[in-house]
């Protein structure tokens, strides 16, 4: 590679350390961070300036000059952990987070000294220290707890090919944080000797929520360090390699990764505003409008001196999504519905339905609510969608529409379905799409599986996609802008 | 050359010197971008400091700041340099010389109007350059950057290159409006500023609010915390939160109470559904329910 050679000439002294940055920079490209030549070199250019033991200034430094996106910053965040958590390629155990003068049991020892020199702690002790802790925002304590726990609780055994998120579930299992929050507000209430005020128990609720979350970190980041010791980081790095916000697929997102979905899109809608709105104005310039022309040359005495253009009017389409919103594919309808509306202005009328196996018009709860998200979420609660079972019936759902709204679909409409067309064996009520598309502008059906899934078990997907303008598969947020792009 | 910054440590007392918290990330940037002699791409939510930081920088070296505002339909003549076709038409008709003569002439550095970027270029005092908003610039006008950026050379076709004597310290500052491209990006070091976390703003409301007490200060960077992990429309910006503490600090408040916080919420949200909604969250099981203003 020419990035390694390039950094053999820089200074040889410093070589396991830039080939270790290569390996750095070969796992950020294979989860899927565009890193270019420039930028490694970029980085090796770096990395000699900031000392390796500052590692919060180091990791900025590499950051910096390799991740130019913010969305990405969680799989870099990742990835240099795995690769430089360690201090030198034996681990001790506690060793790696601690700066050299503190040690992890002599911050826990001598809140337990009844017990004597040596003598392990016992369960009690570790969840009395932990509230303390967690009281106190006492934060190297905070570790310390984390590191014993993960010690004892997660029962990691070398060679285990299991992965880190069984051992957190089983090291926070025994820490029960569940009531903990609970237990802490209590006792700042009892010690405050007067009832909070809403304000201030909020205050404080948020405060033991970082709390605890960050005890949940702590304690991810010991495992993990552990299992990279365990494992080599090229291993442990490839079992942690998680997908870009922008490449997660809507029907198998955690709930963290729905987070990030979240956060993701109304950059992303913003940006397609842009674009959609840049394009309008660029696109508004036509042809020559030789009639035109002729007479307004008329007033110049046959001098064409001032051209006539005959210029496109955008057309601005009606839209109309109807989207499934049953189980799995309910993440999918939430954020297509809120990218629509987000775009609404770019539309003349937006109206939308959802359906399970019962089907109702939800547009009024957007046009009523400011806030898009909030729509979405009450779209949940308050659209009337179950008819017999609450099992998906496009069938049935369908005919409702035609039914009540058939009529309200005409040439400037574009409709939008939204769904895997998982039926459930009912019957297919095909030939309303036929009609949909007989009498609308165009219909496009949005799937949020692989093209590969359709057509197999209770997916009929073909009946419905003879009758469509054109069917997409959409299953990140990737597939989304870019479906939205060409075809407004 | 010589560098401007001796350690990461002496950038963030530096900033600090001039009323800016640098956190880790920021100190590190503005020193790497010192050693690498590399522009600063700033990204991050608006109200967190990204064009201060430019000014902070500027004012601890002692250079000057030059800014190029970015807005739609900036082009050449803008942002790099312009001829000044008045001055020129005058030269031509002032004196009867051949026409070779004056043709050379009227392309020489007196008839340069120089713009911001063409002026950090060739300033020989020590310059900051700040390209504010470089995100409403086109995508085709970004180009107009990338010569500059990387090479810290401008090229006038009339003249020749104009290179730079110094380098200057370059900050590009972006809210992420669309998707800046690849080109500019991969010149750039990145960083992006997200809100504070508690202690930091509680540090920067201290420092930039007078007479405000520790304690209130604490209440006011924690309110403002809770309040950014609602699902907002415009989450409250640091000069917001600064705004709001200075709003208290006027009114003689102590100690922030529902009640103070609903009758000075509309200093730290400006849409009336977030207001609405942040009042709902924080005064939950009161069953006054806060008379807050419409």
């Amino acid at each position: 590679m020419t990035a390694q050679t390039a950094a053999t000439g820089a200074g040889t002294a410093e070589s396991p350390l830039l080939a270790l940055l290569g390996g750095f920079i070969a796992e950020l490209r294979r989860a899927g961070l565009p890193v270019s030549l420039t930028e490694h070199l970029d980085a090796m250019e770096a990395v000699r300036h900031i000392p390796l033991d500052d590692r919060e200034a180091f990791k900025f430094a590499l950051a910096a000059t390799l991740v130019k996106h913010h969305a990405h910053w969680r799989a870099f965040e990742t990835v240099f952990e795995v690769y430089f958590s360690l201090r030198g390629a034996e681990y001790e155990p506690g060793d790696g987070a601690w700066a050299d003068d503190v040690d992890p049991s002599e911050l826990l020892d001598p809140r337990s000294e009844g017990k004597g020199g040596g003598e392990p702690l016992s369960d009690e002790d570790l969840a009395r220290l932990l509230f303390a802790a967690l009281l106190r925002g006492d934060q190297a304590q905070l570790r310390a707890v984390a590191w014993r726990a993960v010690q004892r609780y997660a029962g990691m055994e070398p060679g285990r090919p299991v992965g880190g998120t069984y051992y957190l579930y089983r090291t926070l299992r025994n820490l029960a944080l569940d009531d903990l929050l609970e237990r802490l507000l209590e006792t700042i209430e009892e010690e405050a000797e007067r009832p909070l005020t809403p304000l201030e128990e909020r205050l404080e609720r948020d405060e033991l929520e970082s709390r605890i979350d960050q005890l949940r970190q702590e304690v991810e980041a010991e495992i993990r360090r552990r299992l990279v010791a365990d494992r080599g980081a090229e291993a442990m790095a490839r079992t942690l390699r998680k997908p870009l916000p922008e490449d997660v697929e809507f029907m198998h997102a955690t709930r963290e990764e729905m987070e990030a979905l979240r956060k993701a899109i109304d950059p992303l809608t913003r940006k397609l505003a842009a674009r959609l709105s840049r394009r309008r104005r660029h696109a508004r310039r036509g042809v020559l409008d030789f009639r035109r022309t002729i007479r307004q040359s008329l007033s110049y005495g046959g001098v064409p001196a001032e051209p006539r253009f005959r210029y496109k009017r955008p057309a601005k389409p009606e839209i109309m999504v109807i989207a499934d919103i049953s189980g799995s594919v309910a993440a999918f309808a939430r954020f297509t519905l809120h990218l629509v509306y987000a775009i609404s202005s770019h539309f003349s009328k937006v109206r939308s339905f959802v359906f399970i196996d019962g089907l109702d018009e939800v547009t009024n709860l957007f046009e009523t609510s400011e806030d898009i998200t909030e729509a979405v979420h009450r779209v949940n609660t308050s659209a009337d969608v179950v008819w017999v079972d609450g099992h998906s019936d496009y069938g049935h759902a369908l005919g409702v529409f035609w039914d009540r709204y058939g009529a309200s679909v005409g040439p400037k409409t574009t409709v939008m379905v939204l769904g895997d067309a998982r039926n459930n064996y009912h019957a297919s009520g095909s030939w309303v799409m036929r009609e949909l598309h007989r009498k609308a502008r165009r219909v496009f059906w949005l799937n949020p599986e692989p093209r590969s899934y359709w057509d197999t078990g209770d997916s009929i997907m073909s009946e419905y996609s003879t009758h469509c303008d054109g069917t997409f598969e959409v299953r990140t947020l990737r597939h989304l802008e870019r479906f939205v792009e060409k075809t407004f | 050359m010589a560098h401007r910054f001796s350690s990461v440590g002496a950038v963030r007392d530096g900033l600090d010197g001039v009323q800016y918290l640098a956190d880790e990330g920021i100190a590190g940037v503005v020193y790497l971008a010192d050693r690498l002699a590399k522009p600063v791409l700033v990204e991050g939510p608006a109200g967190t400091g990204k064009t201060q930081l430019a000014k902070s920088v500027a004012e601890m070296c002692g250079a000057r700041l030059i800014r190029l505002q970015c807005y739609e339909g900036i082009d050449e003549a803008k942002a790099l340099y312009e001829w000044n076709y008045k001055k020129q038409l005058l030269r031509i008709q002032a004196e009867s010389q051949t026409w070779d003569e004056v043709s050379d002439d009227i392309f020489s550095e007196e008839f340069l109007l120089t713009r911001p970027l063409l002026e950090a270029i060739r300033a020989s005092d020590p310059v900051v350059l700040l390209v504010d908003e470089v995100d409403r610039v086109e995508v085709e006008t970004e180009a107009l950057l990338l010569e500059i950026l990387s090479d810290y050379q401008v090229s006038i076709p009339e003249l020749g290159t104009i290179e730079a004597t110094q380098i200057p310290l370059v900050f590009l500052t972006s809210n992420n409006t669309r998707e800046l491209s690849e080109a500019l990006k991969r010149r750039c070091l990145y960083l992006y500023i997200d809100y504070p976390d508690l202690q930091r703003e509680r540090d920067i409301v201290l420092t930039k609010v007078p007479d405000i007490s520790q304690s209130l200060a604490d209440e006011v960077a924690r309110i403002v915390r809770s309040v950014r992990q609602l699902e907002l429309k415009k989450a409250p910006s640091v000069s917001e939160t600064l705004d709001w503490a200075r709003t208290l600090v006027l009114l003689g408040v102590e100690h922030v109470d529902a009640e103070t916080a609903a009758e000075t919420v509309h200093t730290l949200l400006k849409y009336r559904s977030d207001i609405e909604k942040a009042l709902k969250e924080f005064s939950a099981g009161d069953a006054r329910s806060s008379g807050l203003p419409h």
